[in-house]
């Protein structure tokens, strides 16, 4: 049952934008989140609407599995509305009624936020649905290289998520094993209130804890026995490169970028 | 540079700190380039303690310890010693460092720096001669036991190493996965002339290698081919180790009356020699 998680939410394709390199989408994605905080009001969401269309349409992914990864945050998306529409204050009153006052500000406020909310998940789940984790953290070791000068560990960081993402499937077979032989052994895993389950994990978290400090050791001895001694002097294996495609990308991102700046200044 | 005299220990000894136990107690020993040397002993006895003397892992806190000529106590050596010696430990699991079988073969070949473009080829060849090539862009979680031992030879093979060090490579192993292993590396050893040390507690694979060490509370307690150790059947039962079952048999059937000469290992062997006595 747990054999079938799956890792993230990357979808396998080939696709221009999962052929960018993983570091071009990594700043693009910073340079959309700047993006989306200079908006400066509703009606120019139509830019990086726009974008994250375009960019959803090369990479293939449908409005659905766009609209899923909003889902865990729709609870947030309604705090946001209704706080900021009936706390915002304001001096054009729409809806005066009882204690309840809607000011034309407070809409314009909420649609705001919760639109820059929208379009933040979006268009960052682009990034995390057309990459895979080990080429985000290859992205993400070499843009935080310059940040060596200050003794930022950002080879070790890399090291970490790689050697985390290979050793998920393995505990997670490790923990269908001990959960099973805990149960063959009278554990009760799904029956109980909320702290009687949780105090049933125990007998589960305890072995699993043992057994995944006891593989760092033996993986820490293997990996310096072969010759492994941190980033220092380590070549690599996959060489990212810029191509054509990521300059056009670049440019693409600049101008979206270039527009909403100057429909701010407009305002 | 040409390793002529890939493993010797000089009265290595290694002495727990914990327990102050002495692990190995000196051991003096030379393995001849291209060789095949099994090293026995039931558990505690000092093998993985020694195996990871030969990779500067432990370093002897008596004796002197040389891998191709280099002392592994003196630290400029360390990362050369463990060039030349390369390691297979027993956990398939916990020794595959990336998530994609190529990368993995890759990882030694980064942390010594060499180039990209050389590395490619690399890998290729210590797929190929593993047989692992048409796994090379699996996950290893996906791959069975015996599959991700022999991606770790193959990470081994890689850095070209002169010895290998493989710490009961195959205990973890179903039987078929073991047959799979052994005679990857017996092949390794035969057509490379890679010298491997093959630490293990099944006699049947100690029985095909070239010399077979027994090892005893951290001594060498037996020395010799696997015919002259394996024929010795009460001295080897004392020092607590099971013997061939052919071994067994002969030496039973010797008691028995029957005049069989020492040294028969295999079912082939007693065929032979009781065909000879009828």
């Amino acid at each position: 049952m747990l054999k079938d998680i799956t890792l993230g939410q990357y979808m396998p394709g080939n696709t221009v934008v999962h052929r960018l390199d993983p570091r071009t989408k990594i700043l693009l994605t910073t340079a959309y989140i700047t993006m989306i905080f200079l908006v400066g009001s509703p009606l120019w969401y139509v830019v990086p609407a726009l974008y994250v269309a375009l960019a959803s349409r090369l990479a293939g992914l449908s409005f659905g599995q766009l609209l899923k990864s909003i889902k865990p945050l729709r609870f947030l998306l309604i705090l946001t509305f209704v706080l900021n529409l009936f706390f915002s204050g304001g001096t054009t009153i729409w809806v005066h009624w009882g204690f309840i006052t809607i000011a034309k500000e407070g809409v314009l406020l909420a649609v705001h936020f919760s639109m820059r909310l929208i379009f933040l998940v979006v268009g960052t789940s682009v990034l995390t649905l057309t990459t895979s984790p080990v080429a985000l953290s290859d992205g993400i070791e070499i843009l935080l290289k310059p940040l060596k000068v200050v003794h930022f560990p950002s080879h070790e960081l890399a090291m970490m998520m790689t050697i985390a993402l290979r050793f998920i499937p393995t505990l997670i077979e490790e923990t269908d094993k001990i959960m099973k032989a805990q149960q063959a052994r009278g554990a009760d895993f799904e029956s109980g209130n909320l702290i009687a389950r949780a105090k049933a994990m125990v007998p589960l978290l305890v072995p699993l804890f043992v057994s995944a400090f006891r593989r760092a050791g033996e993986l820490a001895m293997a990996m310096e026995a072969r010759c492994y001694h941190g980033g220092e002097g380590r070549t690599r294996l996959r060489v990212l490169r810029f191509t054509m495609e990521d300059t056009k990308a670049f440019l693409v991102s600049a101008a979206a970028l270039a527009v909403v700046i100057v429909g701010r200044s407009l305002l | 540079m040409d390793c002529i005299q890939p493993i010797e220990t000089q009265g290595a000894t290694y002495r727990y700190e914990e327990d102050g136990q002495q692990a190995v107690d000196h051991v003096s020993l030379s393995i001849p380039k291209g060789s095949m040397i099994a090293v026995l002993g039931h558990n505690g006895s000092g093998k993985s303690t020694l195996a990871k003397l030969m990779n500067a892992l432990y370093l002897p806190t008596e004796g002197r310890v040389l891998v191709c000529g280099l002392d592994t106590a003196l630290e400029e050596n360390l990362w050369d010693v463990r060039r030349h010696a390369g390691m297979v430990f027993q956990n398939p699991d916990n020794q595959i460092v990336a998530t994609v079988v190529r990368e993995d073969v890759a990882f030694g070949l980064e942390n010594l720096g060499v180039p990209q473009p050389e590395m490619l080829p690399r890998i290729d060849e210590a797929l190929l001669a593993v047989r692992m090539t048409e796994y090379a862009a699996a996950a290893p979680h996906m791959l069975s036991g015996g599959q991700k031992q022999r991606v770790a030879v193959a990470g081994v093979l890689a850095m070209q190493p002169d010895v290998m060090i493989l710490d009961e490579a195959t205990a973890m192993l179903d039987p078929s996965g073991r047959e799979e292993v052994f005679s990857t590396v017996r092949k390794l050893n035969r057509e490379k002339s890679i010298t491997v040390v093959w630490i293990t507690h099944f006699m049947e694979e100690a029985a095909l290698c070239d010399r077979v060490l027994v090892l005893h509370h951290g001594a060498i307690a037996m020395d010799g081919t696997p015919r002259e150790v394996f024929s010795q059947v009460d001295e080897l039962k004392k020092l607590g180790l099971d013997v061939p079952p052919m071994a067994e048999l002969a030496e039973m059937l010797r008691q028995g009356g029957l005049s069989l000469p020492a040294g028969i290992l295999t079912v082939d062997d007693m065929v032979k020699e009781l065909k000879a006595c009828l």
